[in-house]
């Protein structure tokens, strides 16, 4: 298997993707060709970091250790990872009930994450969310949340909010193929893009909903189309070439950063994993079949990541396991901690409904002079 | 002698008080530069502050709120307006599943600071679409805190303590008392955390409870009442989220007869919670005369104007209700005579 060019394939139609939800296709090595080492052994590092600390959540659901519902991002690490890259912790991103990827790629802690889906006090969201819930606010994650599209218009207001208060930051929103289907996305891009709000709105396009293949609930494939009609400037990529997210996310953020209003990012992936908990089958896909689970591994981003670094002296199979390994005992390491760690003080149950005494333990930030 | 100002000039001038004291507040809404869809509440702001502060938006309810609500969580003190409540409807999923679930699910680092201004606009016609007071479906749901001012000053001082209030909180004002005026002092800032239901009137007989214009059916009432030889205590509400049921109870202590006057509808509203609030804390002797709830009939608003005319509660209601309830337990010396 030949190296493969990370460009993004020139499409703008409103039905055709051409090759890109063919599995077969982008399957290559990444031409890593005047990237520095460092840069990208560091998103290999954090595309792994992501998918071994979902192989330890599931885990931890086969087992009945956590009950809470566990949505795996795995298979679709290069999209969380190639737009982080592109951010600063002054930024303010958003996620939505698979938002391991994103937390972790903004920089959230570890620790944090597996307390919070087992539910402990040292979670990232005090033990009182679990695996749907989660902030890094000091990173830039803001909240992740299951209610389909809720966070888009949230983003809006981010973005809104930095303007008004002169922050230099841009807010991102991460959603799926599924909340393109709910009409707020909609109000959204028109609200942003009237105002000319600094937004980026990323669809991670995994094909499916949680049982429905997007081909029964559009009429076209791509989301893109919706960006385009609402005069976004809007980009498509293979969402399992980290370089190519990373490239395309990096126009979109600087144009947004500059005044230029929001952009709209489709990354086309596919998760391995069902829709909710750890299952390596066809989960609850009406048409999702193993044929086209096996086919998608093909385009493991972290493989072609590897491969292009491996191709280039930069790394060696053996390196690469004992990276894979390192991270395993650092994930175990914290999941064993957060096993010990106390629940939620049963006060929380009411102190936390509404802000507690005159001084709020929330500092605001944003509104630097 | 200080001048009379109207409850719809007070919502504006709580307005120009946090608009101009308060750079992190910001309004954004449908009509919010129009007096067709905001009475003369919001009149010239966008011209006084600016309209990067006062924003008239896109159609679009669910999205202004959601942004409104991101723009909470970084320090500014955002206010979304919905000229009729029953439009804000479409935002019930920003309203109900974010702003006031992110505080607790967030384990506390999450503060959507928002108000949501919900006005109520009924009457006139208007039908089913175009006349719900839904304070009561909101205020059903814990995390939000919802207030109804019902006198000019409340109008102006809860917009005040809502927008400075670190929860989201959702103030409910309505049309038909933007007319009502009253002399008032300066606007300052307010903490809503001390805000209480007020006796707006005392009395021995019985207790009137409502919330935002109800309380003008009520205040209406008792004066007629008063005529009558009946004396009335009148609860003003305030706040319907969190419910602060002390301060009715300790009137029914006293008078032993509860009217609650609501304007939304009858079933599992607020006339209903007023009402258990008060069984649960009394003793069962204290009643002279079992409660009454005077809300609107289960049915959508009407647009006839005849079926309009028999829809919504009025005074007369009320005093009716009063005094078949006097008439039951006629004479004031019944229950002393009962407790002695």
């Amino acid at each position: 298997m030949g190296p493969s060019s990370t460009q993004t394939p020139a499409l703008h139609s409103d039905d055709d993707f051409g090759p890109l939800t063919d599995p077969t296709q982008f399957v290559g090595t990444l031409n890593v060709d005047g990237h520095p080492a460092d840069r990208l052994l560091a998103f290999l590092d954090m595309m792994l970091r992501i998918r071994v600390t979902e192989e330890v959540i599931a885990e931890l659901v086969e087992s009945g250790t956590v009950k809470c519902p566990c949505h795996l991002g795995i298979g679709q690490e290069a999209v969380a990872v190639g737009v982080a890259a592109c951010l600063t912790p002054r930024d303010r991103a958003f996620g939505t009930h698979r938002s391991h990827s994103h937390y972790l790629a903004m920089g959230g802690p570890l620790p944090g994450l597996l307390a919070e889906v087992l539910g402990r006090a040292s979670g990232c969201s005090g033990g009182m969310g679990g695996s749907m819930h989660l902030i890094a606010r000091e990173q830039g994650f803001w909240g992740s949340v299951p209610i389909v599209a809720a966070t888009v218009p949230v983003a809006v207001g981010a973005a809104l909010s930095a303007r008004l208060g002169g922050v230099d930051a841009v807010a991102v929103a991460f959603f799926g193929d599924g909340a393109c289907e709910e009409g707020v996305v909609h109000e959204s891009l028109n609200l942003a893009a009237s105002m000319r709000l600094p937004v980026l709105f990323v669809v991670e396009n995994n094909l499916y909903s949680s049982h429905l293949d997007i081909q029964i609930r559009q009429p076209a494939q791509s989301l893109s189309r919706f960006g385009v009609a609402n005069c976004i400037d809007t980009r498509i990529v293979d969402g399992n070439d980290v370089l190519a997210v990373e490239a395309a996310t990096r126009e979109l953020v600087e144009r947004a950063r500059a005044g230029g209003g929001p952009g709209f990012l489709e990354a086309v992936t596919y998760r391995w994993r069902g829709h909710v908990g750890p299952s390596q089958d066809i989960d609850v896909g009406v048409r999702r079949s193993m044929v086209d689970v096996a086919a998608w591994l093909g385009r493991d981003p972290v493989r072609r990541l590897a491969e292009g670094l491996i191709g280039r002296g930069d790394l060696t199979p053996e390196e690469l396991t004992a990276r894979r390994d390192r991270l395993r005992e650092e994930v175990t390491a914290a999941r064993d901690a957060a096993l010990e760690a106390p629940w939620p003080e049963p006060s929380a149950l009411l102190d936390l409904v509404y802000a507690a005494g005159p001084v709020s333990p929330f500092q605001p930030q944003g509104l630097e002079a | 002698m200080t001048e009379e100002i109207s409850y719809g000039d007070a919502i504006r001038i709580g307005f120009e008080y946090l608009l101009g004291t308060r750079p992190d507040v910001f309004v954004m809404g449908q009509g919010v530069w129009s007096p067709w869809y905001v009475g003369n509440s919001m009149t010239d702001l966008d011209k006084k502050f600016g309209r990067e502060r006062v924003i008239d938006t896109p159609v679009s309810e669910a999205a202004c709120t959601g942004a409104a609500i991101g723009a909470s969580l970084f320090g500014h003190r955002a206010v979304v307006v919905h000229p009729r409540m029953d439009f804000m409807v479409l935002a019930t999923d920003p309203i109900v599943n974010q702003a006031a679930k992110w505080a607790h699910m967030l384990g506390g680092l999450s503060r959507p600071a928002v108000t949501i201004r919900g006005i109520v606009n009924r009457g006139g016609e208007q039908g089913a679409q175009h006349s719900q007071a839904l304070h009561s479906w909101y205020a059903h749901i814990p995390g939000l805190r919802v207030v109804m001012p019902a006198t000019p000053t409340d109008a102006r001082d809860l917009l005040i303590a809502a927008v400075l209030c670190d929860d989201p909180v959702l103030y409910i004002d309505d049309r038909w008392l933007y007319a009502v005026s009253e002399p008032m002092d300066p606007p300052a800032d307010v903490d809503l955390r001390d805000i209480r239901p007020v006796v707006r009137r005392t009395g021995g007989d019985v207790t009137l409870v409502a919330a935002g214009h109800s309380w003008l059916l009520a205040e209406t009432a008792a004066a007629d009442l008063a005529g009558r030889g009946i004396q009335a205590e009148v609860i003003d509400l305030r706040v319907v989220n969190p419910l602060d049921h002390e301060v009715v109870a300790a009137s029914v202590a006293k008078t032993g007869r509860l009217v609650a006057i609501d304007g939304g509808w009858r079933t599992c509203g607020l006339a209903g919670e007023v009402i258990a609030g008060a069984a649960e804390r009394l003793d069962p002797a204290v009643w002279r005369s079992r409660p009454v709830r005077i809300a609107l009939p289960d049915a959508p608003a009407p647009t006839s104007r005849p079926l309009e005319a028999t829809y919504y509660p009025t005074a007369e209601h009320v005093t009716s209700a009063v005094l078949a309830m006097v008439e039951e337990t006629p004479a004031a010396g019944a229950r002393t005579a009962r407790a002695g």
